[in-house]
């Protein structure tokens, strides 16, 4: 991959939404121009900028990097990450947005008027925008350690340093246009390299991809395998070698590998010919570290499939209303009724982007599988262009690609870092004061930023995964029961989120730290979303029914202002002449 | 690293926490149950016993509910060391600490004629079950202004001449807090009549001065004239409307527009208006008419009092949890000292009121850390900023008028 390309269009990209933060503001010069200055975002922009904002490293490197090592079974992610906000749509919106609750404590405080409720949600929004971040934080570490070969946990600790100054200094005043703009740069940065790479695909006779063995080389391909990695060969395959293998140091000269395991010492480079299928990669021996192409969560994945994807469909069906990021954006919307419209844009915006995802996976199982060897799937976006077109064309493809990567991090994490430092410094610190928001965006960031360098492996979009069953298992029970049950009362929320969001925050930071090793509970705790999320919803129903009379005083109220249009219950709504 | 140094660096940080939790936790309740320290014996009962009592006031000094009264209920019980107690209103039990709940309804009977005469009542009950130790019980009532508004009524297993007493103390002292909320509520009410008769208070200069300079253009441009007499239509529509305290920052700025247009008609080239709103902060709730009087203001003193063109700009930023909205003009400035005065309500007849009203509002509503940020000096210009929390509970906009 060409450096300088990828590096100028990152800095492009980086320029480009500083700018727009920065100038995107409504500025009007004379009174005449007054209204259209201080006109609410339509539905459609927001729109945008909710895709935007949601479009992240996990949706833009990893579901590809996932249908490349797992398969079609993997589209389960898109399609859950995209149902969430049908699902939104239908029960959340328009009623979120007429609480007038900016944040989801805001909407515990509002619909149940205790103190104590919030400051529960409060802790588990900042743990689930914490779990977040993280999976962005990789992505990041991932593409910069490709573009310039800097260790992975430096590529977030730059990202965070650029969010944290754009943060602080205000830089990201007019958020809805830098957002807007970053999903139309993703949606391009994936739409212009698609059709080159099929039109590639085309002329290489249509190769169709190898999905139920270990696929084979398309074309040559060299290896650089960094750490060591026992490999088990099938068939066996002649190849060039320049390190060592079995312990022999070998200088680019030819070998046979036989059917077999063979172990390949670190900064070993392999050259496959044309045509040879793609060793299994295993552990480097006793006494090293895991390698990186086993990863915790698919092995779980692999022994109890059933049991796993409907967990990620409980997750991102139920997880996305939860979302700390995704909530504060619908507070732009001027009403309920905007609300509604703007989820509905969403749903084909997100739809239109996730049809193209699982194409750059075919595709990178085809011409990219020795990222199987190195475990870096998660790149199969990053590196198609350079594969199948090179050249010139090729790089400027893949610095396209590298700048929608970086658009994909950067305004997830900014929007993430901005949500949780709200909640920080509102709730959780609040001897900070209401005014030292700036100073909140410090630890909102600093703690993923130094978890991402003490984390070992985990794909990125698995990561995602967690944060996802985290917010189903508490705040979809809170948002739904306290919607559409005027039963619900301040202990059943509160033993709701305890249970079902503790629990399940308890099993992936578990999973995480690698505490569970594998089987049964590994799977259970790394795929929380089937058990937690009615631990969640039974806690909340049961405990507010044996409540009973602590139901808030003014719930029917509540209920009628959540619930009935803003014309009828007098909330502003789009001005009527 | 590997799997297992993470692990054991994630439950060292657990533990850590945990310990630092733990130790939070316990200071922060020997602090509570041991309030005074070492003292003699008796020192210490007093103590404990006004301790008790100031943890049963708070929740009283929201008004008597059925919620409040179970909170207060479990602190009050055992300063009188009863095994039940009970706080009613004039008909019903609102809650029950302690056993015997079963004798709710044969308590309830006794309270009508409490409550009638105003005085002191004991009575004997009947239970079948013969561990139940609540065999009799006295009910006191809660004077609130010569009203009777409830009772505290407190059970035992034999008649005691000290509970009576007791009894009585402790409805006086919960009476005392009943009497404080009414207090509060007349203070509030106030507040709020105060908020009233100063919120319609648009400026007569400003309704002389408009309708002035709508006469000036009805014969030489017609079509102007009319546009701006129904942009002073408008203007009053939103002003003199009734009920609803909050509106939107959306709805304030476009009163503010209609405002500006109209003193456009006045100062014609003279103003130059410069906005700049992030479009997420216009759903943002704020008081009725709290812009609006900074606007007059800077208008005041960028133009009126100067024979230049003056500058007013208006931004709105987006600052996380808050909305910042900034109102600057490039006019005379003001005296630091004479604004302090304004703002302490003696800045004399002539200073007006829309500052230290807008001010007092704000304050009202949202804390002292919420009032107006002026900053200014003579000869160089004023700059007010206003901090809105996007969110507090219990505030919403108010409806639009009908038409």
């Amino acid at each position: 991959m060409n450096q300088t390309y990828s590096i100028a269009g990152v800095s492009a990209v980086v320029l480009a939404t500083v700018l727009v933060g920065a100038l995107g503001l409504r500025i009007s010069r004379t009174t005449s121009d007054f209204y259209v200055a201080s006109r609410s975002v339509p539905p459609r922009l927001n729109a945008f900028a909710v895709s935007g904002e949601y479009l992240s490293a996990a949706s833009f490197l990893g579901v590809a990097g996932l249908v490349l090592a797992q398969g079609s079974d993997m589209l389960w992610f898109p399609i859950g990450y995209t149902a969430g906000f049908l699902v939104l749509l239908a029960f959340v919106a328009a009623p979120l947005r007429r609480s007038g609750a900016y944040t989801l404590p805001d909407f515990a405080e509002a619909r149940l008027e205790s103190r104590a409720v919030r400051r529960i949600a409060s802790i588990l929004v900042v743990g689930v925008g914490w779990l977040y971040l993280l999976p962005q934080l990789r992505g990041a570490g991932l593409t910069i350690r490709l573009l310039t070969g800097a260790p992975g946990w430096l590529g977030g600790l730059v990202v965070a340093a650029v969010v944290t100054v754009a943060v602080a200094a205000g830089g990201m005043r007019s958020i809805t246009f830098v957002q807007a703009f970053q999903y139309w740069l993703k949606l391009t940065a994936l739409l212009v390299p698609a059709v080159f790479l099929l039109l590639a695909w085309r002329s290489d006779h249509t190769p169709a991809p190898v999905w139920d063995e270990r696929p084979v080389f398309q074309r040559s391909t060299q290896v650089r395998l960094d750490g060591p990695l026992t490999l088990t060969v099938e068939e066996p395959v002649r190849i060039t070698v320049t390190g060592t293998v079995d312990g022999r140091a070998r200088h680019g000269g030819p070998l046979t590998l036989d059917a077999g395991t063979h172990r390949i010492g670190a900064g070993t480079v392999l050259r496959f010919p044309s045509g040879a299928r793609v060793p299994l990669p295993g552990t480097g021996g006793a006494g090293t570290a895991p390698s990186s192409g086993t990863n915790p969560l698919s092995a779980g994945r692999e022994q109890h499939g059933l049991y796993t994807t409907y967990g990620l469909i409980l997750a991102t069906f139920l997880g996305t209303m939860g979302l700390p990021h995704v909530v504060v954006r619908f507070y732009t919307n001027p009403d309920g009724r905007a609300a509604r419209r703007t989820t509905l844009v969403v749903l084909g915006l997100l739809g239109a982007f996730y049809l193209l995802i699982p194409l750059y996976g075919v595709l990178g199982r085809l011409y990219a599988p020795d990222l199987l060897l190195t475990g870096d799937t998660d790149a199969a976006v990053l590196v198609l262009p350079q594969r199948l077109i090179g050249g010139v064309g090729g790089d400027l493809l893949g610095a396209l690609v590298a700048g929608g990567a970086c658009a994909a991090f950067l305004s997830t994490v900014s929007g993430l870092t901005m949500s949780v430092a709200g909640v920080l410094a509102q709730d959780v610190l609040p001897t900070l004061g209401i005014r030292h928001f700036r100073l909140a965006t410090l630890p909102a960031i600093a703690v993923p930023t130094a978890a991402n360098a003490v984390v070992s492996d985990l794909p990125v979009a698995d990561a995602v995964g967690l944060a996802f069953a985290v917010s189903a298992s508490s705040f979809c029970p809170l948002l739904v029961l306290g919607i559409w049950w005027r039963g619900l009362t301040p202990p059943g929320a509160v033993a709701g989120l305890l249970l079902g969001g503790g629990s399940a925050l308890t099993a992936v930071t578990v999973t995480i730290a690698g505490g569970a090793g594998s089987g049964w509970l590994h799977t259970l705790l790394a795929w929380p979303a089937l058990w937690s999320v009615p631990v969640g919803f039974a806690a909340m129903v049961l405990i507010s029914l044996a409540t009973r009379d602590r139901v808030p005083a003014s719930a029917a109220a509540t209920m009628a202002r959540l619930h009935l249009p803003e014309a009828l219950t007098g909330h502003p709504g789009p001005a009527t002449p | 690293m590997t799997a297992l140094g993470t692990v054991v660096l994630a439950l060292a940080g657990l533990a850590l926490f945990a310990l630092g939790a733990a130790l939070g936790h316990a200071g922060a309740r020997r602090q509570q149950e041991n309030p005074a320290g070492p003292g003699t014996p008796v020192e210490r009962a007093t103590f404990h016993t006004l301790h008790t009592a100031s943890l049963a006031a708070p929740p009283l000094r929201a008004g008597l509910t059925p919620d409040t009264a179970r909170k207060a209920a479990k602190r009050l019980r055992p300063l009188l060391g009863t095994v039940a107690l009970a706080l009613t209103d004039e008909e019903s039990v609102l809650a029950w600490d302690g056993v015997g709940d079963h004798h709710r309804e044969e308590a309830e009977a006794q309270l009508a004629q409490a409550v009638r005469a105003g005085r002191t009542q004991t009575f004997a009950l009947s239970c079948g079950n013969d561990t139940c130790p609540v065999r009799w019980g006295v009910v006191a009532p809660l004077g609130v202004d010569g009203r009777v508004p409830g009772t505290l009524a407190a059970f035992g297993d034999a008649e005691s001449a000290v509970m009576v007493r007791a009894a009585e103390e402790v409805a006086r002292w919960v009476s005392v807090q009943l009497e404080l909320v009414d207090l509060d509520r007349a203070r509030s009410g106030v507040i709020e009549a105060e908020i009233r008769a100063l919120r319609a208070q648009i400026s007569p200069h400003f309704v002389y001065n408009s309708l002035a300079s709508i006469a000036s253009f009805v014969r030489t441009d017609p079509e102007r004239a009319r546009e701006l007499l129904l942009e002073f239509a408008d203007f009053t529509r939103y002003s003199f409307r009734r009920g609803g305290d909050f509106t939107t920052l959306a709805e304030e700025l476009r009163s503010i527009e209609q405002y500006l247009e109209l003193a456009r008609a006045r100062f014609g080239r003279r103003l130059e208006v410069t906005l700049r709103i992030a479009p997420e902060v216009l759903p943002v709730t704020l008081p009725f008419l709290c812009l609006q009087p900074l606007v007059e203001n800077a208008l005041k003193h960028g133009l009126e009092e100067s024979a230049d063109r003056g500058r007013i700009t208006i931004i709105a930023e987006d600052e996380g949890t808050e909305a910042r909205v900034v109102i600057e003009d490039d006019g005379v400035g003001m005296d630091p000292q004479r604004l302090r005065d304004i703002l302490r309500g003696r800045g004399g007849p002539s200073a007006g009121i829309g500052l230290s009203n807008v001010d007092m509002r704000l304050r009202q509503v949202y804390g002292d850390d919420h009032g107006l940020v002026i900053e200014t000096g003579v000869g160089a210009g004023t700059k007010i900023t206003v901090r809105v929390p996007k969110f507090r509970p219990g505030i919403r906009p108010a409806p639009l008028p009908a038409g």
